[in-house]
């Protein structure tokens, strides 16, 4: 049958309003909105690194906006964010890699994400543990 | 005898010779505790309402004919149960993200022109003569596609996926899967006239880890794990062509 005499008339809905369509979708975009977070934060770090090779004036200047409490409330908004963002992700990178197997075993998807977990854990309890030795 | 219980199933109807647009039915459908969703719509067929168009086939979750969305979310009709949706009413919508062609019924022509181009089968490696026997293949060799391998073609991943709802064009989760399945067969040596379709645009690189088609893939086949080996397997192969520029793809 040629087209033009086809009684085909596919309806195409929309996408509008998509990522409120499901709860899995509103946190995949609660994982892509606080990845500026990261981005703005990577960002307060790199100007500090700018600040320092200024002089002293301009570092302590630096430290000193950050003791401000805008800024504190900022960086509990990054932190919580870091947060979301770090769990989502430790939840979807067992599927970005290839199957692991240690001894013959597949691992798990969940071994996998909480290795992630415990990884964050011990490079925080490290760089707190460093930055206390550094002030002390 | 007790009374029969019934619940209320909308559907979402859309019949192109007299709508311009989907309208929502209501039935109102006698059901027992060992009835599908499937099993209702039938009943609304048979003894309810003849013109409700839907595709079914196996009813027991091997055909991979009958995904729709199940209040909002994309199932297989014939595993998804009334009883577990109580106390109604069930709203069924044709597999999101896919043109309707008539109340639940989808196109699916461009899904197997896709399939089709990914060349779904064995490439083998080495032409072999009968008398050399089959090829061996290791358990773990095996385990390298075997999950992969249990897609039925049902589509619902591509109902989880927002950006294939967003770019039609994008291969999408499903076929990926099973392009993985043939690329990581040990016996299979056609990897090289799949990458062009993987490092494409409508490739792998328009997936961004959504990951809800894994979750709702009926079979565990893991499409996202899929198709995400494959931006890394990309990547090699973009970077590798500047080491060795006579053996990358295009």
């Amino acid at each position: 049958m040629s087209s033009n005499t086809s009684a085909r008339r596919p309806y195409v809905r929309s996408m509008r309003g998509w990522w409120r369509r499901d709860r899995f979708f509103m946190v995949y975009m609660a994982r892509e909105l606080t990845a500026f977070a990261v981005l703005l934060y990577s960002v307060v770090l790199m100007v500090g690194v700018v600040r320092l090779s200024q002089g002293e004036a301009a570092w302590n200047g630096w430290l000193a906006a950050l003791r401000s409490p805008w800024s504190v409330l900022v960086h509990l908004v990054f932190l919580l964010s870091m947060a979301v963002h770090a769990k989502s992700w430790f939840e979807i990178m067992p599927k970005t890699m290839p199957a692991m197997f240690i001894g013959g075993k597949r691992v798990a998807a969940l071994t996998i994400t909480r290795a992630g977990w415990a990884v964050t854990v011990l490079a925080s309890i490290a760089l707190l543990a460093l930055a206390c030795w550094g002030q002390s | 005898m007790t009374d029969v219980k019934t619940i209320e199933i909308q559907v979402l109807r859309y019949r192109p010779e007299q709508e311009n647009e989907p309208v929502w039915q209501s039935y109102s459908v006698p059901y027992t505790e060992d009835m599908s969703v499937l099993q209702g719509l039938q009943h609304i067929k048979d003894d309810i309402d003849g013109t409700l168009s839907f595709r079914w086939s196996c009813r027991m979750a091997i055909c991979g004919s009958c995904g729709m969305m199940v209040n909002g979310k994309p199932h297989l009709s014939c595993q998804t149960f009334l009883r577990d949706l109580l106390p109604g009413p069930v709203r069924i919508e044709a597999l999101a993200h896919f043109p309707i062609e008539r109340d639940l019924v989808v196109s699916v022509d461009k899904f197997v022109e896709k399939l089709e181009s990914i060349k779904p089968y064995i490439i083998p490696k080495e032409a072999r003569e009968l008398a050399q026997g089959e090829y061996l293949q290791t358990p773990a060799q095996l385990e390298q596609f075997e999950q992969f391998a249990s897609c039925i073609n049902c589509m619902l991943c591509y109902s989880a996926c927002p950006q294939f709802g967003l770019d039609p064009d994008f291969i999408g989760p499903g076929v990926l899967a099973l392009l993985h399945r043939y690329n990581a067969d040990s016996r299979d040596g056609g990897s090289k006239e799949r990458m062009e379709i993987i490092n494409a645009q409508e490739g792998v690189w328009s997936c961004t880890a959504v990951g809800y088609c894994s979750e709702v893939c009926p079979k565990h086949v893991d499409p996202a794990n899929a198709v995400n080996q494959n931006k890394m397997n990309s990547a090699k192969d973009y970077f590798l062509r500047f080491l060795s520029p006579k053996g990358a793809a295009k």
